[in-house]
């Protein structure tokens, strides 16, 4: 395995106060990883940071053997909290081509000819095809649902073909059967193109069937492994500073109970 | 003279453009409407129909201000048009972040600032400012060959702007994290928009009035929204309804002697809930 990007004692802040620290982080070409752990705790400042957005106040970051940042056209991006209510009136096709050639000054002429414009729409096509949106594409975005604007915005991450996918939680407000149906597909994403994935995610559960890794931010550290190893009572306990208990189902299957902050679903009483 | 409706298109036509003033006006009428459906096309895609508005209202202390100060009052549009423009956009940013709670308390501010100025403006001036209706609802009568050019220059800015930043505008307009987090410059095309606003605003009111300036910039541009999401048909439509609508109320106006910003804002009304309708009975 090829480390696509890693983390050498790093160390975020947010103006004086320390997000995370002494971070050892690594991402493998082609894994799917979660990142996991509760609001607050620099998930999402972690997908930044991997970006280039955001700097590190101490230690190393290298993202595709660069400099983070160096190498954004090589990376799909899905930012948190989007979604298109019914007065938006673009098809979600033209969201997914603003991915392709949305940064790129002037305006181009409707129904324009030439190759460029051909293989640009054959790559929109497929990867429209690719996360199974084809049959509502070309409706307006603020008439589709939750889970079909979420596979149309993966779609526009997806459409510059990236070395590396960094999902802002996409399973945020979505049904049950949306949330396994999103995880399914970004799990084949990551199979058949070998695209590396992480996964920014505030409850584990939906996810954990699909993961290869985690990497759990809380208390201001980072731990990183296989499921397994790193959701277990014991660890998470000890990162929450609080009792979390870890269940297996009788298939195998872990759950995450006691979470602080969980949804209400797990029957956290708030 | 003396107009007279015949019901012969050809006739009519023919009295309608037999005087140089009416000319001018149909040329002027026609590039305010592509200027006001094209900017308007994005102020609805950016929900900022309230900004175009208070700007809008700029035109007031604008004209009143030009006519105080004895400048042409095209003059006085165009200043403090741009001016409010720059004013909400740097009025708006809290620790360099664009806040939309901010941005519509500075905005109200700017609009009843903007009112009273122009009021003050008005009293100070003291003599007749041609008429204070004609100022807010618009007239078609005064528009010199000087005008016309103008707005034509005004035209070609606007386009030229909006061809080289189509794209990234549109980026912005929809999808504005992605579009941040893609590298677009959004906060400074945030502030090119605006001064945009500004421009087409300042070019319209001074045709359709101050008050009614929002008819033509937001109701042919909400109108094409309705009728189709392809971005390249939804702009061709909002510039087609914004001149069918303005050469029909100059039309209107010429035969009646009522005032154009009614007509203007009746049909391009009408329009829109007729498309409203239509989609409705689609569903």
């Amino acid at each position: 395995m090829t480390s696509v990007a890693q983390l050498r004692g790093a160390a975020v802040a947010h103006g004086d106060a320390t997000v995370w620290s002494g971070a050892d982080l690594d991402l493998e070409a082609g894994e799917f990883v979660g990142i996991l752990g509760p609001n607050g705790a620099g998930k999402s400042t972690f997908l930044e940071v991997l970006l280039g957005l955001v700097a590190l106040r101490a230690g190393t970051a290298t993202v595709l053997g660069a400099a983070p940042g160096a190498h954004r056209d090589r990376i799909g991006y899905l930012p948190q909290r989007r979604s298109f209510d019914e007065s938006v009136r673009v098809r979600g096709r033209d969201l997914v081509a603003l991915g392709l050639d949305g940064t790129r000054w002037g305006t181009p002429l409707p129904g324009g000819f030439g190759r460029r414009r051909a293989a640009a729409r054959a790559r929109i096509d497929a990867v429209i095809a690719e996360v199974g949106a084809g049959a509502f594409a070309d409706r307006p975005i603020g008439e589709c649902s939750g889970g079909e604007q979420q596979r149309l915005l993966i779609a526009q991450a997806l459409v510059r073909s990236p070395a590396m996918l960094l999902l802002d939680e996409p399973l945020e407000s979505l049904d049950l059967p949306n949330q396994a149906a999103v995880s399914a597909l970004v799990q084949r994403l990551c199979r058949e193109d070998g695209i590396t994935v992480a996964l920014v995610a505030h409850d584990p559960n939906p996810l954990l069937g699909y993961l290869d890794r985690v990497i759990y931010f809380a208390g201001g550290r980072a731990v990183a492994g296989v499921p397994d190893e790193v959701i277990t009572t014991e660890t998470l306990s000890a990162l929450y500073g609080a009792g979390v208990e870890v269940l297996r189902r009788s298939d195998g299957r872990l759950v995450v109970v006691g979470q602080p902050d969980m949804p209400a679903h797990h029957g956290h009483a708030h | 003279m003396n107009p007279s409706f015949s019901l012969n298109p050809v006739t009519d036509l023919h009295e309608l453009v037999q005087y140089p003033f009416m000319v001018n006006a149909l040329e002027a009428g026609t590039l305010v409407a592509v200027v006001a459906a094209l900017v308007g096309w994005f102020v609805v895609l950016r929900r900022e129909s309230f900004v175009g508005h208070t700007l809008s209202v700029m035109s007031f202390p604008g004209a009143s201000g030009a006519a105080l100060a004895g400048l042409p009052l095209a003059s006085g549009y165009f200043v403090f048009c741009v001016g409010g423009a720059l004013a909400i956009a740097f009025g708006s940013r809290v620790a360099g972040r664009r806040s939309l709670a901010q941005e519509s308390a500075v905005v109200g501010t700017v609009g009843a600032v903007a009112l009273a100025l122009g009021y003050l403006f008005l009293s100070l001036y003291g003599g007749v400012l041609e008429s204070v209706e004609t100022l807010l609802f618009g007239s078609f009568v005064g528009v010199t060959r000087g005008a016309v050019e103008l707005l034509a220059v005004v035209a070609a800015l606007v386009g030229l702007v909006l061809a080289i930043a189509g794209r990234p505008l549109f980026y912005a307009s929809v999808d504005e994290r992605a579009a941040q987090a893609d590298g677009v410059p959004v906060r400074a095309l945030s502030v090119v928009f605006l001064v945009l606003v500004g421009l087409a605003v300042a070019a319209t009111a001074q045709i359709v009035g101050v008050l009614l300036v929002f008819a033509l910039l937001v109701a042919p541009a909400a109108t094409a929204q309705q009728l189709t999401a392809r971005i390249g048909w939804s702009l061709a439509l909002a510039v087609a309804l914004a001149v069918l609508t303005t050469w029909a109320a100059l039309t209107l106006s010429y035969f009646t002697n009522d005032a154009l910003g009614f007509f203007v804002t009746t049909i391009a009304l009408v329009l829109y809930a007729a498309a409203r309708g239509a989609r409705g009975l689609r569903r």
